[in-house]
C-alpha cells in the first residue's frame, strides 16, 4: 500500500508491456496520460503541497526499502520490522491526510478544518503513532 | 426507580418542546442524562440487594484473582506474570495470555480512590465497575445516537434504553466482574468517535478512535468485531459511490494508529498481521490508498483517458493483491480462519470438530424467544429504526444499517454476541420511537389546516407514524394537528415504554442477577433460602489441604478453585490446552485403574466433582459428562467412546440400567458414592435426572471421600497414597473390607497409559 505513487504510476506501464499484444496504442496511450497527470500537478500544485509531497516520496522509498530488506534479509526482529514499517506507513498516511485537508480543493469537504488545525492534528496523529512506534520497537 | 425511569424517557419529548431556551435544554439533558445513569446503576443492584457483594460465576473470579495480583504486585510483575498455581503442571503465562484492560482499569480507579484517602475494598471496586461503567455506555449511546439524527429526544431515549435493556444487563450486573463489563461501553465509544471521524474527516477523532480501539482491544476479543465493522463500513461506503476524502483521512488515521495500538497487547501480538480476521481491514487500508489516488488522477485528466488508466490499473492491481493474500495464506504467513470464526459460519462446525467451543452454553446458537426476552419491545421498534436511517441515507446512517445486519446475524449464531447487537438495536429503536413522539407530541399546530382529512383517517400507530414520517420528509408543515389521535398514540407509546421498564426490571431481578456461586431457593413459606455449598466447600479445601494440594476438577470449576480456595488446579476456564482438558476427562471417565496413574502423574490431591442429585441442582458434573467424554474422545478415540456411556437402547442413564462403562467410570462412582445410604432401602433417588438409583453403592477403592458439602453439591475425594505393602488398591481396600480369602484375582497392573 506503500508504494501509491511511484507503483501505480509505473504499475500501469508494467502491465501494459503485457498486454501490448492487444494494441500499441494502448502503451502510447499510458505515456500521455502520465505526460498529463505530470503537466497537471506541475500546473496546479502550490509550492508548500510540493514540500510535503517530498515527504510523502521520501517515505515511500524509506518504506520500500525496509520491505525490501524484510525480504531479501528476513524478518528476524520481527516487532522491530513492524514498528518500523508502520511508522513509514502511519506518516505516510498522516502526511496525505494533512495533504488532502490543506489543499484548495478539497475546502468543500472540510469547512471546519483549517490549515492550522489540520498541522495540529497532524503533529497529535503523529506523536501518538511514535510512541506506539517506540513502546513496540523493542 | 423504574418508575422515575420510564418517566424520564418520556420527558424529553415533551420538555424540549416546552424548553425554548438553549441553556434550559441543556441542563434538562444533563439532568435526565444523569437520571438514566442513576438507573442503570441502581438496576444492576439488584444481585447485590438480594444476595451480597460477591464476584459472579466463573470467568470473574479469575479476573478478580488477576486485579488482587495486579494491586498488590504492581504492574511490571502483572504484565510478566507466570502462573504456575493453574493448569498443573504446565502453568500459564497469564500476563501474556489475558486481556489486561478490565485489571488495569479497576487497579487505576483503586489507587485513584487511595490517593484521594477513600479507603475502599478492591472487592468492591469489581463488583461495582459493571454498574459505573453501564452509565458511561447510555452516555455513550447517546452520543452514537446524537450524530444519527437531529432530535435530540432520539439520544436521550437511546441512552434510556442502553441502561435498562436485559440484553446489556445480563454481562453487567453488579459482581459481574467480566471483560464485557467495560467493552461494551468502549465498543459504543469507538463507534461514536468513528462516526465523528467520518462526518468531520479529521486526524484528531480518527486518532481518539483508534486510542479507544486499542483501549478494546486491551479488554475484549470481541475488538474483532470493531475490525471487521468499520472496515465493512468503509467498503459499502465505496461501493456506494460514496467515497470521500473524509473517509480517507477517518479510515487512514483509523486503522494506521488503531492496529499500532492493538499490537501493544501481548496477548495480541502479531496477530493483525497474520491472521484472516484482520486482513478486511488492512485490504480496505489499501484499497483506500489506491481511491484516492484515482480521485487524484481523475481531477487531472479527462475522463476517456481516465477509464483506459482505471481498467489497466485497477485491474492488474486489484489482481495481484488477491493473488498476494491466497499466496500468502497458502505459504503459512497468515494465519487461515480460526475455528472460532468457522464455528459463526456453520453453527454445526464446532460441534463435529472442536467439541471444547461447543461445550459452552454461550456458543450456542440463539432461541428466538431470546430476543424478545432480552430486548423486548425494541425488537419491534429496530426494524423501523433501520428503515428510518434508509430514509435520511447518509455515511452514518450506512454504518447504522451495516451494523444492523452485521449485529442481527452473529446475534442469531451465537448466544453471547446478542451484547454487541443490543447497542444498535437500542439506537435503532431510539430513532424510531423519538420520531413518533416528535410527531405526535408537536404542542403547537400551525395555522395551515389544508391536510385534515389526512391524519382524521389513520387509526393504527405504525400507519400514521409511516405518513407522517414520509409527510414530513416531503413537505415538513404537515404534521398530525388532532388532539385526539395524539393522546391516543402517545398514550399508547408511554404504555409501551412502561411495559418495556417492567419487563426490563423484571427480567433483570429474576433471570440476570444469580451470582451462580450462591444458590438461592423459596423454602415453603415462601422466604428466601440460601444455598452456600460452593463457597462452603471451597472454603474447606482453603483450611484444610496443603498450600500446594492439587486439585482435579472439570474446567468449569478451575477458576474458582483459584480464586475462592487458593489451591492449584489441572485446568481452569482458560481452555488454552485441549489435551490437559482431554486428559482430566479422560481420567474422570475411565475405569478407577486407568484413571489412578493418571492422576498420581498430574500429583493430583484432591478430586472435586459437583452433585446435584440431592438437590435438583442441574448444572452438575454428570449432565455435563458427555462433555468430558467427547473431548476425551477427540485425542484418544480407542480408549474412551462415547457410545459406550450409553445403554443398548442409546439412553443415558444412570439407575440400575446404566451401561458397565458408565457405572465403573470414576466420575459416575464418585457422584454416587455412598449415596444410597442416605435414603431408606430402596429409596434412592437422583432428583435431577428423576432416576430411581441402586442400593448398592458404587465402591472405590483408589480415593476416599474427604468432604460432602450440606446439599452434597460439591463433594471432595482424596487420591490415597500408594499402598504401603505394595498391593493395588482394590486388593487393600478389600482387605480393609475383611475379606480376608485371598481370592484368585487375576491382578491387573495398572495400564500403560502414555508411551513416553
Amino acid at each position: 500500500m506503500a508504494p501509491k505513487k511511484p507503483a501505480t504510476a509505473t504499475g500501469p506501464a508494467a502491465t501494459s508491456a503485457s498486454t501490448s499484444t492487444t494494441t500499441s496504442s494502448s502503451s502510447s496511450q499510458i505515456d500521455k496520460i502520465a505526460g498529463n497527470i505530470f503537466q497537471h500537478y506541475q500546473k496546479t500544485t502550490p509550492q508548500r503541497t510540493k514540500l510535503i509531497d517530498a515527504f510523502m516520496a521520501f517515505l515511500v522509498i524509506v518504506g520500500g526499502l525496509q520491505f525490501a530488506y524484510c525480504i531479501l534479509a528476513g524478518n528476524y526482529p520481527f516487532n522491530a520490522f513492524l514498528s518500523g514499517f508502520s511508522a513509514t506507513v502511519g506518516q505516510f498516511v498522516l502526511t496525505a491526510s494533512l495533504r488532502i485537508q490543506t489543499t484548495e480543493a478539497n475546502k468543500s469537504e472540510f469547512p471546519l478544518v483549517s490549515p492550522e488545525r489540520a498541522f495540529a492534528d497532524y503533529v497529535v496523529g503523529s506523536l501518538i503513532l511514535h510512541f506506539f512506534c517506540i513502546n513496540f520497537i523493542n | 426507580m423504574a418508575v422515575d425511569q420510564g418517566a424520564g424517557s418520556k420527558l424529553p419529548g415533551l420538555l424540549v418542546s416546552l424548553g425554548k431556551n438553549e441553556s434550559t435544554k441543556t441542563l434538562l439533558k444533563v439532568i435526565i442524562l444523569a437520571i438514566i445513569a442513576a438507573a442503570a446503576v441502581a438496576s444492576r443492584l439488584f444481585s447485590v440487594i438480594r444476595f451480597e457483594s460477591i464476584i459472579h460465576e466463573f470467568d470473574p473470579w479469575f479476573n478478580f484473582r488477576a486485579t488482587k495480583y495486579l494491586v498488590a504486585n504492581g504492574f511490571y510483575q502483572f504484565w510478566d506474570w507466570f502462573d504456575d498455581r493453574t493448569w498443573h503442571p504446565l502453568g500459564r503465562v497469564t500476563g501474556g495470555t489475558l486481556y489486561p484492560g478490565l485489571m488495569v482499569t479497576s487497579g487505576v480507579i483503586y489507587h485513584l480512590l487511595r490517593f484521594l484517602t477513600v479507603p475502599v475494598d478492591i472487592r468492591n471496586i469489581c463488583v461495582l465497575l459493571a454498574p459505573a461503567f453501564s452509565g458511561l455506555t447510555a452516555y455513550a449511546a447517546y452520543l452514537l445516537t446524537n450524530e444519527m439524527t437531529t432530535s435530540s429526544s432520539a439520544g436521550l431515549l437511546a441512552a434510556a434504553f442502553m441502561g435498562i435493556t436485559p440484553g446489556y444487563i445480563s454481562r453487567s450486573v453488579a459482581g459481574s466482574y467480566d471483560n464485557e463489563a467495560i467493552a461494551i461501553f468502549l465498543l459504543v465509544f469507538t463507534f461514536y468517535l468513528w462516526i465523528k471521524a467520518l462526518k468531520l474527516g479529521s486526524m484528531l477523532w480518527g486518532a481518539l478512535c483508534a486510542l479507544f480501539y486499542g483501549y478494546m482491544v486491551a479488554s475484549w476479543g470481541g475488538y474483532a468485531f470493531i475490525t471487521c465493522l468499520v472496515p465493512l463500513h468503509a467498503f459499502v461506503l465505496i461501493c456506494m459511490g460514496r467515497f470521500s476524502m473524509r473517509l480517507y483521512v477517518a479510515y487512514t488515521t483509523w486503522y494506521a494508529l488503531g492496529t499500532l495500538a492493538s499490537m501493544q497487547i501481548p496477548f495480541v501480538g502479531f496477530l493483525p498481521v497474520r491472521t484472516s480476521e484482520h486482513m478486511p481491514a488492512l485490504g480496505i487500508f489499501g484499497f483506500l490508498q489506491l481511491v484516492a489516488f484515482l480521485e487524484y488522477v481523475r481531477s487531472a485528466v479527462p475522463s476517456r483517458q481516465f477509464q483506459t488508466f482505471l481498467y489497466v490499473g485497477l485491474g492488474g492491481i486489484f489482481g495481484v493483491g488477491l493473488l498476494g493474500l491466497v499466496g500468502l495464506t497458502a505459504g503459512g504467513y497468515i494465519a487461515p480462519w480460526s475455528g472460532r470464526f468457522y464455528s459463526l459460519w456453520d453453527t454445526g462446525y464446532a460441534k463435529i470438530h472442536i467439541p471444547i467451543i461447543a461445550s459452552v452454553s454461550e456458543h450456542q446458537p440463539t432461541a428466538w424467544p431470546a430476543f424478545f426476552f432480552d430486548l423486548n419491545l425494541l425488537i419491534w421498534l429496530f426494524p423501523a429504526g433501520v428503515y428510518m436511517c434508509f430514509q435520511r441515507l447518509e455515511d452514518e446512517h450506512v454504518f447504522i444499517i451495516v451494523y444492523a445486519l452485521f449485529g442481527s446475524y452473529f446475534a442469531g449464531v451465537m448466544v453471547r454476541l446478542m451484547l454487541t447487537l443490543t447497542p444498535v438495536v437500542c439506537v435503532a429503536a431510539a430513532i424510531a420511537a423519538s420520531q413518533l413522539l416528535d410527531t405526535y407530541l408537536q404542542y403547537k399546530s400551525p395555522e395551515v389546516v389544508e391536510s385534515k382529512e389526512e391524519e382524521s383517517t389513520d387509526g393504527t400507530a405504525k400507519k400514521a407514524s409511516k405518513q407522517g414520517s414520509l409527510r414530513s420528509a416531503s413537505q415538513p408543515v404537515v404534521g398530525i394537528y388532532n388532539v385526539l389521535s395524539k393522546a391516543f398514540i402517545a398514550g399508547a407509546m408511554t404504555l409501551f415504554l412502561l411495559i418495556f421498564v417492567q419487563h426490563c426490571t423484571w427480567v433483570t431481578s429474576n433471570a440476570y442477577s444469580s451470582p451462580s456461586v450462591v444458590l438461592a431457593s423459596r423454602m415453603p413459606d415462601g422466604s428466601q433460602h440460601i444455598i452456600d455449598d460452593y463457597r462452603e466447600a471451597y472454603q474447606w479445601l482453603r483450611q484444610n489441604t496443603k498450600e500446594d494440594a492439587k486439585i482435579m476438577s472439570w474446567w468449569d470449576y478451575g477458576y474458582q478453585i483459584g480464586g475462592m480456595a487458593d489451591r492449584p488446579t489441572l485446568v481452569d476456564n482458560n481452555t488454552w490446552n485441549n489435551t490437559h482438558i482431554a486428559t482430566v476427562g479422560k481420567a474422570m471417565s475411565s475405569r478407577e485403574e486407568v484413571a489412578y496413574p493418571i492422576m498420581r502423574q498430574h500429583e493430583v490431591d484432591y478430586v472435586l466433582v459437583v452433585f446435584g442429585g440431592l438437590l435438583g441442582y442441574s448444572g452438575d458434573d454428570i449432565n455435563k459428562f458427555l462433555w468430558m467424554v467427547r473431548i476425551a474422545e477427540g485425542i484418544w478415540p480407542d480408549e474412551v467412546k462415547e457410545r459406550d456411556f450409553f445403554t443398548p437402547r442409546g439412553e443415558y442413564k444412570v439407575d440400575a440400567d446404566a451401561s458397565e462403562t458408565m457405572k465403573n467410570s470414576l466420575m459416575y462412582k464418585m457422584s454416587y458414592h455412598n449415596y444410597a445410604t442416605l435414603f431408606p432401602p430402596g429409596q434412592a433417588q437422583d432428583r435431577v435426572r428423576g432416576a430411581r438409583l441402586p442400593d448398592q453403592s458404587p465402591v472405590l477403592n483408589s480415593l476416599e471421600e474427604a468432604y460432602t458439602s450440606e446439599n452434597w453439591i460439591i463433594r471432595i475425594y482424596k487420591v490415597k497414597d500408594l499402598d504401603n505393602v505394595g498391593r493395588d488398591h482394590a486388593a487393600a481396600a478389600s482387605f480393609e473390607r475383611g475379606h480376608k480369602k485371598k481370592k484368585a484375582i487375576k491382578k491387573r497392573g495398572p495400564r500403560v497409559l502414555r508411551a513416553e
